[in-house]
């Protein structure tokens, strides 16, 4: 267990059942009064943030959080299911759950999933992907503007804006940080 | 963050040290001129004040059987050397607060202390108005005005004066009148009078709700408030100050107060200050204050961490 005067900024802490960050911390304790803990937390689950005041003497439970190595397998109407690379036991995450991450995975990929106990609760993609573009409107020949783009579809249905000499069936390494293109890969 | 890596700069570090130098001179000028004698009292004492949110190092067996703890503040000494005659004392050192650590606390820093025999909080006032022009000239701010976390702070006296019953109307929306909840008090005063306080110039908050009298007399003329006086600049809470309770009687009320409240809470038990509360008897009318000296540096120098304006800390010792 925590006591207040373990809190600090980076703490994970469970409050109510739910994991929590401590994004912002304050120690205060002004004039003669007492000591208040101040934190801004951020639900790991739901990602919405509140602000909480807590006094001496107080606890929390720790929130114990592992990382798994894992596999995307496959989508289908369920979710997104993914492989334990080292126990092979498997998992299903819902489309809400996985957010914008889905515009970036891609089968057999390989990412790191957080748990809280036996739920995940967020995906680490690697920095850079591959990804093969599917749609994009032929380049206008003679147009190299520095600049100019133009939208594309890429295989995992993500919609991105790409230089004009993209063409259909190129693969392009993203940057999964921005969503960003970043360049062409040559085969 | 925003400036982590320009503020580690050892440059900046060491300019920071020199000012913190010349600041420490200029407020020993000052008490000097004013007629002042500097007072060294013991670091390392057997009696403390009960206060119920005041931890310290306790030290035991430091002499035969006998505990010893650190002082908070030397408050309790320096109140008998003027119950002994010495009329205007200040002391500037080391104090400690057990638990108390973040970006504007330590739990070892320094504290200027200061008793004028004669006067009010009103005296205290003027004091730190002066303090701080003094300070600033010694920091090389000229034109009566620095910046403080972006914010111009014109420290052109006199302060802004403000009460704790205006300031809670103004940014609390409520009155705390002679006896408010502690917890809503403090919690409020933290969230929002302090965020709420003017930065462009320094403010007094005087005025507090007789139960947060603390050391302070009440108001001649209105018992459910007491004459404390607590100074901010840029946010910075810099200092405290009272007109002292020199009532033996209601003093000893207000410490068993104190203890019991202690007990409650848990907390070590602190040995009865006897010798203090006997020698109120012998105590003139007074007022005295508390300034964070490491606070004054933070805002002299712009530093937005109190750990940028001390040589190292416990952490880094």
């Amino acid at each position: 267990m925590y006591e207040s005067s373990d809190l600090r900024k980076g703490l994970k802490i469970v409050i109510e059942g739910v994991p929590y960050l401590i994004t912002e911390f304050q120690f205060s304790k002004p004039g003669k009064g007492q000591a208040l803990y101040r934190c801004k937390l951020k639900n790991m689950i739901t990602g919405y943030t509140m602000d909480r005041t807590y006094r001496s003497g107080e606890k929390f439970e720790p929130a114990n959080l592992e990382e798994r190595h894992m596999q995307f397998l496959y989508r289908d109407g369920d979710g997104y299911h993914f492989m334990d690379t080292v126990k092979f036991d498997q998992i299903s995450m819902t489309e809400d759950h996985i957010e914008e991450t889905k515009n970036f995975l891609k089968e057999n990929m390989e990412v790191d999933v957080l748990f809280f106990g036996e739920t995940p609760i967020d995906i680490s993609l690697p920095i850079f992907v591959e990804l093969k573009v599917i749609k994009a409107d032929p380049g206008v020949r003679g147009d190299t503007a520095t600049g100019a783009t133009k939208p594309a579809t890429l295989e995992t249905g993500y919609e991105i804006q790409v230089p004009l000499f993209i063409e259909e069936g190129e693969v392009l390494k993203i940057d999964t940080r921005t969503g960003q293109y970043v360049e062409r890969v040559k085969r | 963050m925003s400036n982590g890596s320009r503020d580690n700069a050892p440059s900046i570090r060491r300019e920071r040290l020199k000012v913190r130098s010349k600041v420490i001179s200029a407020i020993r000028n000052y008490f000097n001129e004013e007629g002042f004698i500097e007072a060294q009292t013991p670091l390392m004492v057997r009696a403390l004040i009960p206060e119920p949110y005041i931890e310290t190092f306790s030290i035991p067996n430091a002499m035969g059987n006998q505990t010893s703890y650190l002082i908070p503040s030397p408050e309790v000494s320096l109140k008998r050397l003027l119950a002994d005659g010495l009329e205007r004392i200040y002391q500037m050192g080391p104090v400690f607060r057990k638990g108390e650590r973040g970006e504007r606390h330590l739990m070892e820093f320094t504290m200027l202390e200061w008793y004028r025999a004669g006067a009010d909080y009103n005296g205290l006032m003027a004091d730190c108005e002066a303090l701080i022009q003094a300070a600033a000239s010694a920091s090389g701010h000229y034109g009566r005005s620095m910046t403080y976390s972006g914010v111009s702070i014109d420290i052109t006296p006199p302060f802004k004066r403000m009460t704790v019953e205006e300031a809670f109307v103004e940014y609390a929306g409520w009155r705390p009148g002679p006896n408010p909840k502690q917890d809503r008090f403090d919690e409020d005063m933290a969230a929002k009078i302090e965020p709420g306080l003017p930065r462009n110039r320094p403010v007094f908050l005087v005025d507090y709700p007789a139960s947060c009298a603390s050391l302070a007399r009440l108001k001649p003329d209105d018992p459910n408030i007491s004459e404390r006086v607590e100074l901010y600049a840029g946010g910075l809470e810099l200092a405290n100050g009272f007109t002292e309770l020199t009532d033996p009687i209601e003093q000893e009320k207000r410490f068993r107060k104190g203890a019991a409240l202690r007990k409650r809470l848990g907390l070590q038990e602190y040995p009865w200050p006897g010798e203090f509360l006997a020698s109120l008897k012998k105590l003139p009318p007074c007022a005295g204050m508390a300034l964070g000296v490491d606070r004054l540096l933070m805002l002299m120098t712009g530093a937005e961490k109190i750990d940028d304006v001390v040589t190292f800390t416990n952490e880094t010792s």
